[in-house]
């Protein structure tokens, strides 16, 4: 049990700190999303215990699904122990009681913030997202009452505009993440603001994935198997960021990296975004090119000393 | 240098205590009792109940005292609480009519009915620090001698319910008795919405925000004429009809404060010149916030009495969804958490946009050389 | 509107409901979960000792108690509709008003699939919002018919095959027509005996010849 864990100990809440009613309501809303694919479906969020924009909608959903059998894994920026995982982890230990992992082959739940996971993920397993702005459309059009209709008409010819200005004026589409999908044929969709390197996970992934938005109040789903297309043209196929070097501790391929800064001399070297994938990789005795530098140990130090807490 | 971006357990512990240090602050200072806060406090104490959406005015000041005198962190822990509420039914509606009134100000009658009553404000006081407060604790408790004569408030009709006998005043909307109400902490806003949801909002919204938008209607941004018709604050009674009992019961009373702005409508096709309604009801003596709510209240009206809509205050869906503070501060401090996946992806991208930026230039530049000695 | 002992001026006994509410609930939410994004495959569903009025099933009681509340109007088949203690037990477990027309109704809950009105006649929410559309709750369900369909679609890993009855006739027809008007349309979700299946309106259907 965290620090954060603890303060729940002062009160009494219900499992997984929702009343029953508005998990209900909230459950009813998910049924509709994966009926619906990639359709925002509008719920009555509530007021959490932490700020609008800091993890509200995941945790929603989280509470709603989670039961005592559960294992849940909490991610942001791909790592388990950033502030605000650590944080949101800490409030499910003690509101829900239920087992956390760090290994996401061992989750059954896992909620995240801006990444997925390496790994690829199971049938039996449920990808959580925390979203701030569920609406593709929103930054094209700001209106709620417009963007609705946009959505009832299929009418998706202003995204296409904006993606095709960008290829105009810079040569290529200048949307890095939270790039724009199309569900199952039907509907644009936010994918919440994983860069677009994660966008071909979301295409028939086997695990079912949740999107919450708690501010916004909307939930949306994609089922497993689920046809998602990133938006495109044909002379100018999507395509994904690549790093052309490995990780520096781990030396994996084709992974999303995180960009570190040594020094103020422009050192710097790249490391997994995925923590628990680099922490396994190098278990198993991988070794990147820069495990050997000093500041390499203390990264991956920094990592194994949260591990043992 | 290396910044540690991970360890996030140790320092949220030592985040949490160093914020229970700094909010004590110096302990040879007494530490500020709730009463203390509730009693000498009105106005903030008041600010967190509204926004908060709560009456209870030792939980607001525990917010208070919690979050450092920051009003919008009140709320927030209040919004989150009250959230945690089991919910019995709601409440009839109050009879502002049968208020017990501390203040009651018309700016639109030179005397009426119950007269004009001042009661505590601001109002015509000079705005000069007073020292003396600064030295009371040490000289010990004043007493401050008033003189009350209690206000007949049979005889305090509201100022609206007065022009409303000559037919200047557009009737309150008649709605059926078993219309529903909306209520947005149930179910999510949608648009367009209709006036009691939009009430509710601001009610709810942040007094800055509603100021700011109440002020721009006045500079011209979808002008509405306001006249303050009828200011009052004071005590009322919550009644609650008790299914299993058959009749109604006072569950309590709450001080409140509302405020009738009346606005000029030049008419329209369907209806005849007449004066029409603002109207913003807040907890606690917050004048300020239901005045503009008031105005903010009568701008949105544009789509029922058919005006054109031309300024901000006017959107209903601009207005509606940016009022809630908890939610606007929510997402604008949700910046400071770590967004560096993201960031790492603008940075390839803007490195290569600026690679191929300047390697465009190159050529343009070794072409115009090359042009210009040929020529 | 009836009360519990208006109609025969005898009061109804109404048997329980979830022995643990939160996590039964939560147990049989995801069964549902599971089996609405898992288009024809069937999910175990624990009912623990749920002793309902006949006709309702236990397993379409323990449906019941996990989606329905005050905020969901209900449409009960005319065999559901018939039984006091059903609409007492519903409405005392779950308080979620009766209406009597399918088109107000967020869920129906039908015992006697054969005489099924059209799902037409369900709510198939607007293109603006098909979220608020009737979801179609067929009890009594065994899982096994002549006739099988084949599915495709979100939540479906090439094709699935999928079987059920009793089933009013033309039935797959409704639902072929259903998922055409996608993103409008009804969700079905079949119940039998301690096992449940959906059909979202996103499923592409063929019939399978018997």
């Amino acid at each position: 049990m965290n620090d954060t864990a603890k303060i729940y100990e002062q009160g009494e809440y219900n499992f997984a700190y929702l009343d029953e009613q508005t998990k209900r309501m909230i459950r009813r809303a998910i049924l509709k999303g994966i009926a619906i694919p990639g359709y925002q479906v509008p719920f009555a969020s509530r007021e959490m215990p932490m700020p609008y924009g800091w993890g509200t909608g995941g945790v929603q959903v989280t509470a709603s699904i989670l039961g005592e059998d559960d294992c849940l894994k909490m991610i942001d920026q791909g790592s388990d122990d950033t502030t605000n995982a650590v944080s949101l982890r800490g409030f499910f230990e003690k509101t829900a009681g239920v087992r956390t992992t760090h290994e996401t082959a061992e989750a059954s739940v896992i909620q995240t913030r801006h990444r997925i996971p390496e790994k690829d993920l199971r049938e039996d397993q449920i990808l959580v997202f925390q979203v701030p702005i569920p609406e593709p459309l929103r930054f094209l059009e700001p209106r709620e009452t417009e963007t609705r209709k946009m959505h009832a008409l299929e009418d998706y010819g202003l995204m296409h505009v904006k993606l095709y200005e960008d290829i105009a004026k810079n040569g290529h589409i200048a949307t890095t993440y939270a790039y724009p999908v199309k569900v199952n044929d039907r509907y644009v969709m936010d994918p919440s603001p994983t860069p677009k390197f994660d966008n071909p996970k979301i295409d028939e992934m086997a695990a079912l994935q949740l999107y919450g938005a708690g501010r916004e109040k909307r939930i949306y789903a994609i089922p497993p198997y689920t046809k998602v297309k990133s938006l495109d043209f044909e002379d100018y196929p999507f395509e994904v960021q690549k790093f052309d070097k490995p990780c520096g501790l781990c030396g994996a391929q084709n992974v999303y990296l995180d960009e570190v800064i040594l020094d103020d001399k422009g050192g710097r070297m790249f490391v997994c975004s995925d923590s628990d994938f680099c922490e396994e990789r190098r278990a198993a005795g991988h070794v990147g090119p820069m495990a050997g530098n000093p500041a390499a140990a203390q990264i991956s130090g920094a990592q194994a000393e949260e591990l043992t807490q | 240098m290396y910044v540690a971006v991970k360890g996030g357990e140790k320092a949220i512990r030592n985040a949490h205590k160093l914020l229970a240090k700094r909010r004590r602050g110096d302990t040879s200072v007494p530490a500020l009792t709730l009463d203390q806060i509730a009693q000498q406090l009105a106005h903030s104490v008041a600010r967190v109940m509204g926004e908060g959406s709560l009456y209870d005015e030792t939980l607001a000041a525990l917010a208070i005292k919690q979050a450092r005198g920051d009003l919008i962190e009140a709320a927030f822990l209040i919004r989150a609480y009250r959230t945690t509420l089991p919910r019995f039914g709601y409440s009839q509606p109050i009879d502002t009519a049968k208020m017990l009134v501390e203040r009651r100000i018309s700016a639109t009658y030179k005397d009426l009915p119950g007269g004009q009553v001042l009661g505590p404000t601001f109002d015509y006081s000079h705005r000069l620090l007073d020292f003396a407060l600064a030295a009371e604790a040490e000289n010990g408790e004043v007493d401050y001698p008033v003189e009350t004569a209690p206000a007949d408030t049979e005889t305090m009709p509201r100022v609206t319910d007065l022009l409303g006998d000559e037919g200047l005043m557009e009737p309150d909307p008649v709605t059926p008795e078993d219309t529903p109400v909306g209520d947005l902490t149930r179910e999510p806003l949608s648009f367009p919405a209709d006036r009691d949801l939009r009430l509710q909002n601001l009610a709810r919204g942040d007094e800055g925000f509603l100021l700011a938008l109440a002020y721009s209607t006045q500079r011209g941004y979808g002008r509405t004429h306001p006249f303050a018709g009828e200011i009052r604050y004071g005590e009322v009674e919550v009644e609650f009809f008790a299914e299993e009992l058959g009749f109604e019961i006072t569950l309590g009373k709450i001080k409140v404060t509302e405020c009738q702005m009346i606005n000029q409508f030049k008419g329209s096709a369907k209806a005849a010149p007449t004066f029409t309604r603002g109207y913003g009801l807040v907890f606690g003596q917050v004048e300020r916030k239901a005045m503009s709510m008031a105005m903010v209240d009568r701008s949105l009206r544009i789509h029922e009495l058919g005006e054109e809509q031309v300024a901000p205050a006017q959107d209903t869906e601009f207005v509606l969804s940016h009022s809630d503070n908890i939610q606007a501060t929510g997402f604008v401090e949700h910046l400071k958490l770590p967004h560096y996946v993201d960031f790492q992806a603008e940075l390839d991208l803007v490195r290569r946009m600026r690679a191929e930026w300047f390697e465009k230039r190159q050529q343009e530049e070794s072409g115009e050389i090359a042009q210009e000695a040929a020529e | 509107m009836d009360t519990l002992t208006a109609v025969n001026q005898e009061p109804v006994q109404i048997t329980p409901g979830f022995q643990d509410p939160v996590h039964e609930a939560q147990a049989c939410f995801r069964a549902i979960m599971n089996a609405t994004a898992r288009p024809g495959i069937r999910q175990k569903i624990s009912i623990s000792d749920l002793a309902p009025p006949a006709p309702l099933t236990p397993t379409g009681a323990a449906i019941a108690l996990t989606l329905f509340d005050y905020d969901t109007p209900i449409w009960l088949d005319k065999t559901l509709m018939a039984s006091e203690a059903v609409k007492a037990f519903l409405r005392f477990h779950t308080g979620a008003p009766i209406v009597s027309e399918p088109v107000e109704a967020a869920f129906a809950l039908v015992a006697d699939a054969t005489h099924l009105v059209p799902i037409a006649s369900f709510n198939q929410g607007s293109a603006e919002y098909p979220d608020r559309s009737t979801t179609v709750i067929l009890t009594g369900q065994n899982f096994k018919a002549k006739q099988s369909v084949t599915l495709t679609g979100p939540g479906v890993k090439d094709t699935e095959r999928f079987e059920t009855s009793p089933l009013p006739p033309v039935f797959w027809d409704q639902v072929i027509s259903n998922a055409k008007q996608f993103p409008r349309g009804v969700d079905l979700i079949f119940a039998g005996d301690g096992e449940i299946a959906a059909l979202p309106r996103s499923s592409r259907i063929s019939i399978q010849e018997a």
